[in-house]
């Protein structure tokens, strides 16, 4: 029997916390306030004073909490960072999520006691890397990049000693992640070194005879007639031109659902399936964590006859960017 | 201050590949980088080629710097890796996690700009494991450059890129394919077709980006020469060319008559500016959005 894969549910604030726990998460990740997360939308977030709360309600109904401080600072927000370590730490935090080998190494310096996973922005697509964070700062788990197939997630799987989490759920980064400075390109400002991926201030909407136009700090990302669905203008999910055509020339908006693959997730011995999302609402937390939850469970009771039930396949379709459902980079065939 | 030459970022033929290499070696740089660092699906020189290109450069009196790639997947790119952490004559740069594993402990290696350093703390944690120097994170402006220096780890370069279409994603998709509407498993290496990548404009004809493969890049080049004195003062060791199909050469000589205060600096900015893919952009350097451009002062 393989080890049961763990649901682990974002919260931007401390009602998707509670939705998250009510509704079956095993583990929440959290972020704190300021340019310490990859999540660093306004009014989202929490702070040192709520995180013991937070804490304390998921512990008490048996849910752990994570703390991510996935962006890599620059030295004037070094202290800021630390800070957020050393409350995870006092709060007895379950795992600090991190990519910056700085920050690593003063977690595990000051507190070691406190368990590390590899933040998504740490870019390790490989066991070789993987065994290098686990080797030199202790790294007990590691989430993989969106990039890898299923094959290849395997063949990770089985060569390295950190354990591993993968994206099941959520808005799609067709670029790997800690490597996509798109943002920062347009704007100045990227997920590497704010915790922002195309910032609302730098976003313009223009209505014009030809319909909507979605602008990133002047640039066109796309431009859309009256019967498209204008989507936020995100660099890498535009339309534009390449070789006299007009197309999504990166990628087009979709989610990723690894509903479909679960047992072959469980069989490969994924750890953990984590849904993307601290920037979205407490329904959409509940409706997500809730539907993972009873896949989980009917997965896990028997993974031989698992077959996924169409209200579920229904509801996540409902709350999905893009409203189409894809497995990502998942079911690549092998290289 | 010495000049570097980056590694070839796009797939040339293997002769043309052989013979700007036979070119580089009359060029006035100091450091050349070698290998392929974008896609493994490109194997029009093998390991060999390469540690042969790498000999002839030596002769030549050039410090030679063996590069990896930078997005490792599979076992035989891992097999690559460890072939290369293991070449005995030429430093590595390392350009993901793997290659780090691989050459942590070792006799000293290159942190490539696609390992997140943007503090001195991650810089000594790779300092003590063995690098000799390290290449600048694109998106770092000066003045956090600055900050880092001031606590940099003792015998550490630090390299900054000064020329050349800025490297600005990787994915496990290829765009190149994508445009022409084929698989990445599918892909027939049609990269080949661009030897100075694929532009993309916004839909008001804005030049934008370059599909490189599974790599983007800037549309425009960087033009950093109007910083020179700047680097200098901050302590740049190394100041690098990404190569292009055309004008490399035109590009390493005009720096080289920068550094060695031949022209000056305003002078050099607006030479490599008629030489390099327009739009210019030293956005970063600044501290704003990448694409922006702002001429030397005193222009």
């Amino acid at each position: 029997m393989k080890q049961a894969i763990e649901l682990v549910c974002p919260a931007g604030a401390m009602p998707a916390l509670r939705a998250a726990v009510d509704h079956g998460a095993d583990a929440v990740y959290v972020g704190l306030r300021g340019p310490t997360n990859a999540r660093n939308f306004p009014g989202l977030n929490f702070d040192a004073h709520t995180l013991p709360a937070a804490i304390d309600y998921a512990h008490r109904r048996g849910t752990r909490l994570f703390v991510a401080l996935n962006t890599y600072p620059s030295p004037e927000q070094w202290t800021a960072c630390t800070a957020v370590i050393d409350a995870a730490a006092a709060c007895a935090a379950d795992a600090l999520i991190v990519a910056d080998m700085g920050l690593m190494g003063y977690a595990c310096e000051r507190h070691p006691d406190l368990p590390l996973h590899l933040s998504v922005q740490g870019s390790a697509t490989s066991y070789e890397a993987l065994n290098f964070y686990h080797e030199h700062f202790g790294i007990r788990r590691a989430v993989l990049p969106r990039v890898l197939s299923l094959a290849q997630v395997r063949h990770v799987i089985e060569q390295a000693r950190p354990e591993i989490e993968v994206f099941g759920f959520g808005s799609l980064c067709v670029m790997v992640e800690g490597r996509c400075t798109l943002s920062s390109w347009a704007t100045g400002q990227s997920p590497n070194s704010c915790g922002v991926c195309s910032p609302a201030h730098a976003v313009r909407w223009e209505e014009g005879a030809d319909g909507r136009r979605a602008r990133l700090n002047g640039v066109l990302i796309d431009r859309f007639g009256a019967a498209d669905k204008a989507g936020y203008p995100v660099v890498c999910k535009g339309r534009y031109e390449v070789n006299g055509q007009t197309i999504y020339a990166l990628e087009e908006p979709t989610s990723l659902s690894t509903l479909d693959i679960l047992p072959e997730l469980l069989n490969t011995g994924v750890r953990a399936l984590k849904v993307e999302g601290r920037q979205r609402s407490p329904a959409y937390v509940a409706q997500v964590t809730r539907v993972l939850r009873a896949a989980l469970d009917a997965l896990h009771a028997d993974p031989q006859r698992f077959a996924v039930r169409p209200e579920w396949s229904r509801e996540l379709g409902r709350v999905a960017e893009g409203q189409t459902h894809t497995l990502g980079a998942l079911h690549r065939s092998w290289q | 201050m010495k000049l570097s030459l980056a590694p070839i970022p796009y797939l040339w033929p293997r002769d043309d590949v052989l013979a700007f290499y036979r070119a580089v070696a009359d060029w006035p740089v100091d450091v050349v980088y070698l290998g392929e660092t974008v896609c493994p699906k490109r194997r029009v020189l093998q390991g060999r080629d390469w540690l042969a290109i790498a000999d002839r450069l030596a002769d030549a009196g050039k410090e030679v710097v063996l590069s990896t790639l930078t997005l490792v997947e599979a076992e035989s790119e891992l097999i690559s890796l460890r072939r290369m952490a293991d070449n005995g004559r030429c430093m590595v740069e390392a350009n993901d996690g793997s290659a780090l594993a691989l050459l942590a402990g070792k006799n000293g290696f290159v942190i490539g700009a696609h390992i997140n350093v943007y503090n001195a703390h991650s810089l000594a944690v790779l300092a003590r494991m063995g690098a000799r120097r390290w290449v600048v994170p694109g998106e770092l402006p000066a003045a956090t450059l600055r900050q880092i220096l001031a606590e940099r780890p003792r015998g550490l370069e630090t390299e900054v890129l000064v020329a050349g279409r800025v490297p600005l994603a990787f994915s496990a998709r290829c765009f190149t394919a994508r445009a022409h509407d084929r698989g990445k498993d599918e892909c027939g290496i049609v990269c080949e077709r661009y030897p100075d990548g694929l532009r993309l404009r916004t839909q008001e004809a804005q030049d934008f980006l370059t599909l490189n493969g599974v790599q983007i890049q800037s549309a425009g080049a960087a033009n950093l020469a109007g910083a020179l004195p700047e680097m200098r003062a901050l302590g740049i060791d190394v100041v690098r060319v990404v190569p292009l199909i055309e004008g490399t050469e035109e590009v390493t000589r005009t720096l080289r008559a920068a550094i060695d205060d031949v022209v000056d600096a305003a002078t050099a900015e607006r030479a490599l500016s008629a030489v390099l893919p327009a739009p210019a952009c030293n956005g970063y350097w600044q501290g704003e959005a990448g694409m922006a451009w702002r001429e030397a002062e005193g222009m």
